[in-house]
């Protein structure tokens, strides 16, 4: 671990100022940098506490939206009782991630944030594009079974490992950023880029920005959501693959939906094309598989990671016939 | 002169629930564990492993990290002190150029500060020569050889009567091949030394399962007299065999120190305990069993294929417990083993019997489906009134009580033979057993037992307590020996100063250093009686040592015997697998102490569960390492996957094994485990899974 500088400012002004400086790396709760910087894979000069300032309130705004501040700690957003009533499948998703320990500390900025864990990419002995631009990518032919099937490249097949941001893309979320240049919203779906050839560049956010909060918009009147995740183990393990599904259904026929799937993708995946399939479809479980199956029409799966196919089409089924079927929103357990 | 008297108690303290003495420091944090003896002056090192699996190295920047402020010395096979050998051990540390395996240590470093070493190590350039290496072990590799023994002195082969005929002629046959991928200990103390040099004396604070046989060898490796060197171990945070013999890390400490001149502190880092501490072996076994029409087992043959290293040979017993599991007129086991770029497997918890007997206890569930025969009731009819390899008889078998009881407590008689057959909701559940075995031995040991004026008693031997509660479990036995109460007898162990002991391993702690326990109180009770109790000021001592003794007594087959138990239940879309219920019954002799054996089995139970649904150690086949090294990728069972664990004993007390009547329970409790929940999977699913772990994509696939 290399010996850095650790800076805590009261005031955002000053931590916009300090993340211009190319050396710094902002710290959220630290679940995640601390790992990478004690097994070499970040490196920063300074790191720069952005917990202090003010930034830990979730506010409720008039158009129905809330406001969720960068610093809040995830189990303050799963708990919340307005997440809770109003986006059930935000609050799911981040209890389905890390373990209680982790999600005290674990900040909403820092979990958008938070990088793959592809083991060749936390191995510094080894080749990673993500790591080490044009040092190549092991796990194409190697150890895949936990990586994407979808939007990754000959370069980087790597799954962001976050829950939260997923159940945020299919609540059509924004980020809102600050720079030295003013303020900036990003619309989640803008947020994150696809490895293509440069998958060390994992996010459109601007030079020296800092996150400042997240904005959920007002859900959809009438209906459900939930988060489904499935991993090896019962607890405190990433996605193999997850589901998160907002679903209106009137007169028996899908009238709003939202799909995005966790741990198939270098980013919170939104399915757009099962999504088209289905507005104005009936809701039933035909045509949930018919609109699952021409989303993942163009998955590539690699010799480990196949039975994800199967997983991600029989999880969108059910959670979509869950919703439609069940009075109350919830969350499968896994 | 005062007086002291023995009794004899009414209530014995072998079989109390007596709560870890130690248990009070070790919640409180102040149970001094190896890496935190304070000491003046002391330096640190940090082990740099090689980013190769085979070759030489060729040069280092050693020169250049000198410069760096803080460090004290850069150590390679170029300046690292002589030891008394040079190759053929993984304990040959910066001896030679050469490169074994990918993260064998081949530089060190030592700086002021941990920091300062840890950030060096990093920065330390090495050049090497690389060589094609093979670090895959493949059941059609021609380089497969014969071993001359399994660990640790059984004969590699065994055969009996006409195996392959027996089979043909046979009414039922399964002949399945079963995988179990490599798996590393990963305790939760990670092994760590503080070596400290007065002239040519050596002091070691070390984390191991045995301080006399790590003094042995480090007086051996740096050419001094047994009695220079004191190893001291008074607290260890667990092992499960990886800390059984003496790892490179203890000898890197004292060279260290030896060229510093300085206290040298070590810890290995988790990513470390990936690498060159031990691992247990992956393993591909054949299975092949033949019945009669009546479910009698007439041919077993299993036959294994497992790795080493180049450096050393490791070869797991892993097919020795068929040997007298079951009976069958025609018997064959093999080993094979392949020498790999890889490090040197080694003990882990039930080394032998925990991957060979998920093989064995699945294909005999499987023969149980081919002749229609309860799981239960085919075991009954196999079950062997003697040793069917010597036709000796066993000093107890009570393999019948454990799977009866058992059957009693689960509610087995509720079971379904028919796959599929039971569902809650999405949920298809099952159940499964397969029994469990363990030898139960005895080895020499020495033990000192004091009497004090003041009436009370210290007893004293260089035996470890790695966290099973051996201190307490030891305090009962000396009590009882002695006639008197336990918070009368302080126990001393874990420091190279008492009278020598061996390791922790093979269970056979309680049963090795109860025995010599036992015979030091009881001398000193003559003592004492003789002498009328009286206690002279500087106290009255005897120290005995139980080689004769062991080595007298008559050869016996001796094992515990358990049956497991488990219901599982498998989400019919995704996959998901959980395990409902994990019920073990053991006949594990004597139980000295309910709570600390309760624990141990339900512990060994539990990483079960991690073996059967978990745990792997993942072959990088580009690199030749274990690609997960930390325990985020390197999963074991969380709280939320072990719903429910019991442990259950019969009564038994076997006097042939030692004077306590107890077994060892230390690593029992893995055994069988996994192929209980295989075999609850295939009743849940109908799909037979041969190759841990049992994953969800095996199950959907």
């Amino acid at each position: 671990m290399r010996r850095f500088e650790y800076l805590r400012p009261l005031d955002r002004a000053r931590a916009v100022d300090l993340a211009a400086n190319p050396e710094v790396k902002l710290l959220g709760g630290g679940t995640n940098l601390i790992d990478l910087m004690k097994i070499g894979v970040e490196t920063p000069e300074i790191l720069v506490d952005t917990t202090r300032l003010g930034l830990d309130e979730i506010e409720s705004r008039v158009d129905g939206s809330l406001r969720i501040g960068a610093s809040v700690r995830n189990t303050d957003v799963a708990s919340d009782r307005r997440v809770r009533a109003r986006f059930p499948v935000l609050s799911a998703a981040v209890l389905a991630g890390a373990s209680g320990q982790l999600r005290n500390m674990a900040t909403v900025g820092g979990n958008l944030l938070q990088r793959t864990r592809c083991a060749y990419f936390q191995d510094v002995t080894k080749a990673c594009n993500k790591r080490k631009p044009g040092s190549g990518c092991p796990a194409q032919t190697g150890a895949n079974r936990e990586l994407a099937i979808l939007g990754g490249s000959e370069h980087c097949i790597a799954t962001h490992p976050s829950d939260m941001a997923v159940a945020l893309r299919a609540l059509d979320a924004s980020v809102l950023v600050e720079t030295e240049k003013g303020a900036q919203t990003i619309p989640l779906a803008d947020f994150y880029r696809l490895p293509g050839d440069r998958p060390d560049i994992e996010t459109n956010l601007p030079y020296g920005a800092l996150i400042v909060a997240i904005d959920v918009p007002a859900p959809v009147d009438g209906a459900r959501s939930s988060y489904m995740k499935v991993r090896d183990r019962a607890s405190f393990g990433f996605a193999l693959a997850s589901v998160a599904g907002v679903l209106r259904v009137a007169d028996g026929r899908v009238a709003h939906v939202a799909l995005a799937l966790g741990g198939v993708a270098p980013l919170p995946w939104r399915a757009r094309i099962a999504e088209a399939h289905l507005m104005g479809a009936p809701a039933d479980p035909d045509h949930f598989h018919a609109a699952i199956d021409a989303e993942l029409q163009a998955a590539q799966p690699r010799p480990e990671n196949a039975f994800k196919v199967t997983l991600a089409r029989r999880m969108v089924v059910r959670v979509l016939t869950e919703l439609v079927g069940r009075g109350e929103v919830g969350v499968a357990p896994s | 002169m005062t007086r002291t008297t023995t009794t004899t108690r009414t209530t014995p303290a072998i079989g109390a629930a007596m709560t870890r003495i130690e248990g009070p420091d070790k919640v409180r944090g102040s149970a001094t564990y190896a890496y935190e003896y304070p000491l003046d002056a002391v330096a640190y090192c940090c082990a740099v492993g090689s980013t190769i699996a085979h070759g030489r190295v060729r040069s280092t920047s050693a020169d250049a990290i000198r410069q760096i402020p803080g460090v004290l010395e850069v150590l390679s096979h170029a300046n690292a002190p002589r030891l008394a050998i040079s190759d053929g051990s993984e304990l040959a540390v910066l001896q030679s150029d050469r490169v074994a395996y990918r993260r064998q240590i081949v530089a060190a470093v030592v700086a002021e500060s941990f920091e300062i070493a840890t950030e060096a190590a990093g920065a330390l350039e090495i050049e090497y020569d690389v060589e094609p290496f093979a670090v895959e072990l493949k059941s059609d590799d021609p380089d497969l050889y014969r071993p001359d023994k399994v660990n640790p002195g059984f004969p590699t082969d065994t055969e009996a009567g006409d195996v392959d005929g027996a089979l043909r002629s046979a009414a039922h046959v399964v002949d399945h091949t079963y995988r179990t991928p490599a798996y590393h200990n990963n305790p939760m103390e990670p092994h760590a030394s503080i070596a400290v040099w007065e002239g040519d004396d050596l002091t070691v604070f070390d984390s191991n399962q045995g301080a006399s046989p790590v003094r042995a060898r480090l007086a051996e490796l740096f050419g001094l007299p047994t009695g220079s060197v004191r190893v001291v171990s008074e607290h260890v945070g667990g092992g499960f065999g990886a800390k059984g013999l003496p790892r490179p890390v203890v000898v890197l400490a004292a060279m260290a120190a030896r060229v510093v001149d300085r206290p040298v502190k070590i810890a290995v880092t988790r990513e470390q305990m990936f690498a060159f501490v031990g691992y247990r072996t992956p393993t591909i076994q054949r299975v092949q069993l033949g019945a009669d029409a009546g479910g009698r087992i007439t041919a077993i043959a299993h036959d294994v294929i497992e790795q080493t290293s180049t450096i050393e040979e490791f070869a797991e017993q892993t097919a020795v417990a068929t040997r007298m599991m079951y009976a069958g007129a025609s018997r064959r086991t093999t080993h094979r083993l392949r020498r790999l770029d890889v490090p040197t497997p080694g003990w882990m918890r039930a080394p032998g019997e925990c991957p060979g007997m998920f093989a064995l206890e699945s294909a005999v569930d499987e023969l149980a489906i081919a002749t229609r025969l309860d799981p239960i009731e085919l075991r009954l009819r196999n079950d062997p009134p003697t040793d069917p390899e010597t036709g000796a008889p066993f000093t107890s078998r009570n393999l019948e009580a454990c799977l009866r009881e058992g059957a009693r407590l689960f509610g087995w008689s509720q079971r379904h033979a028919e796959p599929r057959a039971r569902r809650d909701g999405r949920w298809l559940v099952g159940t499964g057993v397969a029994a469990s075995t363990y030898p139960a031995r005895a080895r020499a040991s020495k033990a000192t037992a004091w009497a004090r004026p003041d009436g009370s008693f210290d007893v004293e031997l260089c035996a470890a307590d790695i966290g099973t509660g051996a201190r307490t479990a030891l305090t009962q036995i000396a009590a009882d020996a002695l006639g008197a109460e336990p918070r009368r007898v302080r126990l001393g162990l874990g420091d190279t100063n008492f009278s020598e002991a061996p390791l922790a391993g093979g269970s056979m702690g309680t049963s090795s250093w109860g025995w010599a326990v036992t015979r030091a109180c009881e001398g000193l009770r003559a003592r004492l009686a003789a002498a009328n109790g009286s206690v002279p000021v500087a106290g009255l001592a005897v120290e005995v040592d139980t080689k004769d003794e062991i080595e007298r007594r008559a050869q016996r087959p001796a094992h515990a015997f358990g049956a497991q138990f488990a219901e599982v239940r498998v989400d019919e879309d995704t996959g998901e697998i959980r395990v409902a219920r994990l019920l073990g019954v053991f006949a594990a002799g004597r139980i000295v102490n309910p709570m600390t054996a309760r624990s141990q089995l339900i512990g060994g139970m539990t990483m079960g569960i991690s073996m059967a649904l978990l745990e792997a150690s993942l072959l990088d086949r580009e690199y030749g390492d274990y690609l997960n090294h930390d325990l985020a990728q390197y999963e074991i069972a969380t709280c939320a996957d072990v719903p429910m664990v019991e442990a259950h004993w019969i009564d038994e007390r076997d006097d042939f094994v030692n004077p306590m009547g107890a077994k060892g329970v230390g690593e029992i409790g893995i055994v069988g485990t996994a192929a209980a929940i295989a075999n609850a999977t295939y009743n849940a699913t109908g799909v037979r899974v041969r190759d841990l772990p049992i994953r969800l994509e095996k199950l959907i696939g």
